[in-house]
């Protein structure tokens, strides 16, 4: 009796579900709450200056502060406290570099901010102290209501002018949250601002939801979800709420990964028998079987080529990252430094790949220089999973353990600074970055 | 609230003790367990086995003894040994070691009382989730807890399930039976949970 009602409890949740993902409309998400864990000692000094102000401002945070943060955040610069500034300038002219280097500050951004007619405008300086020269002259403009994304815009081109990297801080994030509620388990698939601000709700399910994928443009997510009572594999598109159901074959639909023109998928399937890799068209849903072997192949990821893939399999007794320079490929393994290494993501460069190691009982994230084969244990966590690269390369984003549940964390690509992005309700896990959108 | 398989075991042990206990006896039982005892007051004696049959006045009732029939002693041990294959049954969790799927060995004998009541009832169903801890990655997970099931479904096949009867489904890390970071917590996630519909 009891597992009938079970059954029946799971239907009518199935049912109530249907219904609610009807409601395409993104609800207002938990923001995540940052948490600066840890400052890089060799983060480089640098002054945003609240800038001045004119006309009707929005409500939330000051743009020259989001700013401050983003830098902040990034662990890259150590941003000066502006009650430590000996003057407050908004325009070049007033810079007296002297000043910024008896503070020791290495650049100075000073900016204004106006309201012209609904329109926030944003003209804003870079100057580099010791050669006492302008980096950046430049405006930008954005409508009222959306003040952080035109100061993200704004940190990626000083973040951009200093370390000649793109910057990633418009860039957003797509997680899972998961609420342990005495009627059940709600998860939610969200996407944010790379600080956690913004977030919205993009599916909502009392049955798990996971691996969220970015398409290469930033405006589809491909992800798993049970929402059927079993994994299938969904291509959600952002902006009109619209889901596909890609990938429902009998056994595992799941892991999937984007190849680099968005036209198809890399994807774990166990329809013939147990867990393989497959690369499905999307347009015409052809599938095309890329490993063959008795062990679990699963967690695809392209290499920096588009051409090849990593992959984990327990092929040698344990898991281990594998790659495949073509479809067609003999699988090499890159992975031997513990018994057991997972789900790899690599850079654009396609220097290291990065996954998660264990050693001595925890779970890390490490990566292998692809040349040399080293291998760095990155984390000092214990209960790591889920690494994502910023579309830089310069950062990374995994799920770790906290107290009873989990925390995003932001560390550099090579260890050190870190901050850490906890759910205001619940845990938050499955961390995917979104691609730089141009 | 939930036993443990030691717990279930011992749970099991006393009552099969119980069952071996009632079926060592050839005394009647009542009604629905000795069919063959509660006949002889209504049959006039016609016992061709040694023994003595004793009639009551008036009522038609009476009081038989005798020993088993080899046909009563056959039954009564089926009797035995389904009720210990349903005592067996109430065990529907199965465990495993980390990152394997290799069926215990204490597992192997519930697992063919389950096969063998499948086999009997070839309307019944049974939904196999595979699950894992909550250590390594979830895809990985998700394919072990999967590897977990279609090795409890292989079992349940080879003695006597028909395939037609099983569906499995892994959950991976994602539905754990208890929360916690132990190693006690993480063997009772390790699991394969039958559900029967």
């Amino acid at each position: 009796m009891k597992n009938r009602d079970n059954l029946w409890g799971r239907r009518l949740s199935v049912l109530i579900f249907v219904w609610i993902s009807l409601l395409a409309v993104p609800a207002v998400g938990d923001e995540l709450l940052i948490r600066i864990t840890e400052g890089a000692d060799s983060a480089i000094p640098i002054s945003v200056v609240p800038f001045s102000e004119s006309g009707q401002m929005p409500a939330e945070e000051k743009v020259s502060r989001i700013i401050q943060n983003d830098l902040q955040m990034s662990g890259e610069f150590d941003p000066l406290p502006p009650e430590q500034m000996l003057s407050l300038p908004s325009e070049g002219s007033d810079v007296f570099f002297r000043d910024w280097r008896l503070l020791g500050q290495r650049y100075v951004l000073v900016g204004q901010v106006s309201n012209a007619g609904g329109t926030l405008q944003a003209q804003y300086e870079l100057y580099d102290v010791s050669q006492e020269k302008r980096l950046v002259g430049a405006t930008a403009s954005a409508p009222l209501s959306a003040s952080r994304s035109l100061a993200h815009h704004i940190s990626d081109r000083v973040y951009e002018a200093i370390t000649g990297v793109p910057g990633a801080f418009s860039t957003r994030l797509a997680y899972v949250t998961l609420e342990r509620l005495v009627s059940g388990p709600v998860y939610r698939l969200q996407v944010s601002d790379v600080d956690g601000k913004r977030a919205r709700i993009r599916l909502e399910s009392d049955e798990p939801i996971l691996s969220p994928a970015w398409s290469p443009d930033g405006t589809k997510l491909a992800y798993v979800s049970f929402e059927t009572g079993k994994p299938a594999i969904y291509v959600h598109e952002l902006a009109s709420g619209q889901r596909q159901r890609v990938a429902d074959f009998s056994g595992l639909n799941s892991a999937p990964a984007w190849s680099d023109d968005g036209r198809s998928l890399l994807m774990t399937l166990s329809k013939d028998g147990n867990a393989e890799i497959y690369r499905m068209n999307l347009a015409s849903g052809d599938l095309k079987r890329l490993t063959n072997h008795w062990s679990i192949d699963t967690e695809p990821t392209y290499d920096h080529t588009g051409q090849g893939f990593f992959f984990t399999s327990d092929r040698s007794g344990g898991p281990q990252i594998y790659h495949q320079a073509s479809d067609d490929a003999a699988p090499r393994r890159i992975t031997f430094g513990s018994r057991y290494n997972a789900r790899p993501r690599t850079d654009s460069s396609g220097d290291y790949v990065y996954y998660v190691h264990q050693r001595e009982g925890a779970f890390s994230i490490a990566r292998t220089n692809l040349e040399t084969g080293d291998e760095t244990v990155l984390t000092r966590t214990e209960s790591d999973e889920s690494p994502s690269l910023s579309p830089n390369g310069r950062m990374l984003i995994y799920a770790t353990k906290s107290g009873d549940g989990s925390v995003l964390t932001v560390i550099s690509a090579e260890g050190g600074a870190a901050y850490s992005l906890p759910a205001s309700r619940g845990e938050v896990r499955d961390p995917a970055w979104s691609p730089i959108v141009r | 609230m939930k036993m443990t398989v030691s717990q279930k075991l011992i749970a099991l042990v006393f009552f099969l003790g119980l069952m071996a206990g009632c079926s060592s006896t050839g005394d009647t039982m009542g009604q629905d367990d000795m069919e063959a005892g509660s006949d002889a007051g209504t049959t006039s004696g016609q016992q061709e086995q040694g023994g003595s049959t004793v009639f009551g006045g008036g009522d038609g009732s009476g009081v038989s003894s005798a020993e088993m029939t080899d046909e009563q002693r056959r039954e009564a041990e089926a009797r035995a040994e389904r009720a210990q294959e349903q005592a067996m049954r109430e065990i529907t969790t199965f465990y495993f070691d980390f990152d394997t799927a290799e069926i215990k060995p204490e597992a192997r004998d519930v697992l063919i009382a389950h096969a063998r009541f499948l086999q009997a009832n070839p309307g019944q169903n049974v939904r196999i989730e595979g699950h894992a801890d909550e250590r390594g990655t979830k895809e990985y997970n998700l394919a072990l807890g999967e590897r977990r099931a279609n090795a409890v479904q292989r079992f349940l096949v080879v003695n006597g399930a028909a395939r037609g009867q099983t569906e499995t489904v892994s959950y991976g890390e994602e539905k754990p039976a208890v929360m916690g970071d132990s190693e006690s917590a993480w063997a009772q996630n390790r699991r394969v949970e039958l559900i029967f519909q």
